[in-house]
């Protein structure tokens, strides 16, 4: 069976033809520019926060510091980007600044490598093809918890490609511009990142095809 | 994955679903699996994975938060803070 792949039906919050506007009145003090802006580009800073931190309120704490940040810094913006990729820019060096806070100070030297710092790609184990489940069942509750697990679970770098990439929906130039990396990188990353899921849910996904197959 | 190739093949796999690999690549990939039950699996995996992940309802701003967070800016910027 052939899935056909479409782009994430969201628009991304990058490139509106409205910004240079939005900009040019955040940049006089116009006070309605900024709860524009909020009501445009928050819920993209916001799906991207809680994806990379995992936590509601922490993420609401990341969206308030990515749009304190932004207001100040607005007369710095030169416009080499849009206005959204620029926003989930500074989410995300919000959102790894915390992340960074979190974690110890000393990493055991014999600590395992992420698949990010590893050059070779993850060999696939699982190869049974569970795409023969029923349709119901990639839609439950659990199924879309273990979707969302999967994701909490990858390393940070791959995870931000991917969140950008396939649920934000941005380019890959735009995602290589908020992570501040080359393209060559977003698409090894994204490529890695698949795997890895693919490999993740398999497990779930061929327990849950198993009982059927046993019958 | 059974065959020799498979792991040669894996690092193109993600430019062959998205449509953005070379016409020779995508034959060799075609060709080998036409031969691997295991790859056609993997591929097939690979594409509802990401099928999936594009499905998967998105977490909103709660309309509290929002609502805060257009107070808290429009506030600063009217008091000059």
């Amino acid at each position: 069976m052939e899935i056909e792949l479409l782009a994430p039906d969201m628009a991304p919050a990058a490139e509106s033809s409205d910004d240079s506007d939005l900009i040019r009145r955040l940049r006089a003090g116009d006070k309605s520019a900024c709860a524009e802006c909020i009501d445009r580009h928050s819920a993209g800073v916001y799906r991207l926060a809680l994806r990379m931190v995992g936590d509601p309120h922490e993420a609401e704490d990341i969206v308030q510091e990515t749009f304190l940040n932004a207001f100040k810094a607005i007369d710095n913006f030169e416009g080499r980007a849009g206005l959204g990729t620029w926003l989930y820019r500074i989410a995300y060096n919000t959102a790894l600044m915390r992340l960074r806070k979190k974690q110890p100070l000393y990493v055991p030297i014999d600590a395992p490598t992420t698949p990010d710092e590893d050059d070779t790609l993850t060999t696939p184990v699982q190869l049974f093809d569970w795409c023969c489940l029923p349709e119901e069942d990639f839609q439950t509750t659990e199924a879309r918890t273990e979707l969302e697990r999967a994701i909490a679970e990858l390393p940070e770098t791959l995870r931000a490609v991917f969140v950008l990439r396939e649920l934000e929906g941005l380019s890959t130039d735009e995602t290589a511009q908020v992570l501040n990396v080359s393209v060559a990188n977003v698409k090894v990353r994204l490529h890695r990142a698949r795997l890895w899921l693919r490999e993740r849910l398999a497990g779930y996904f061929t327990e849950l095809a198993a009982p059927a197959a046993d019958v | 994955m059974a065959h020799d190739n498979c792991q040669h093949l894996l690092a193109d796999l993600s430019d062959y679903i998205d449509g953005e690999a070379a016409d020779s690549v995508c034959a060799e990939i075609e060709r080998h699996l036409a031969d691997c039950a295991d790859c056609r699996a993997v591929v097939d995996t690979l594409r509802k994975t990401i099928y999936l992940y594009r499905q998967l309802p998105q977490p909103t701003l709660p309309e509290s938060a929002r609502a805060r967070l257009i107070a808290a800016f429009t506030f600063a910027d009217a008091s000059g803070s």
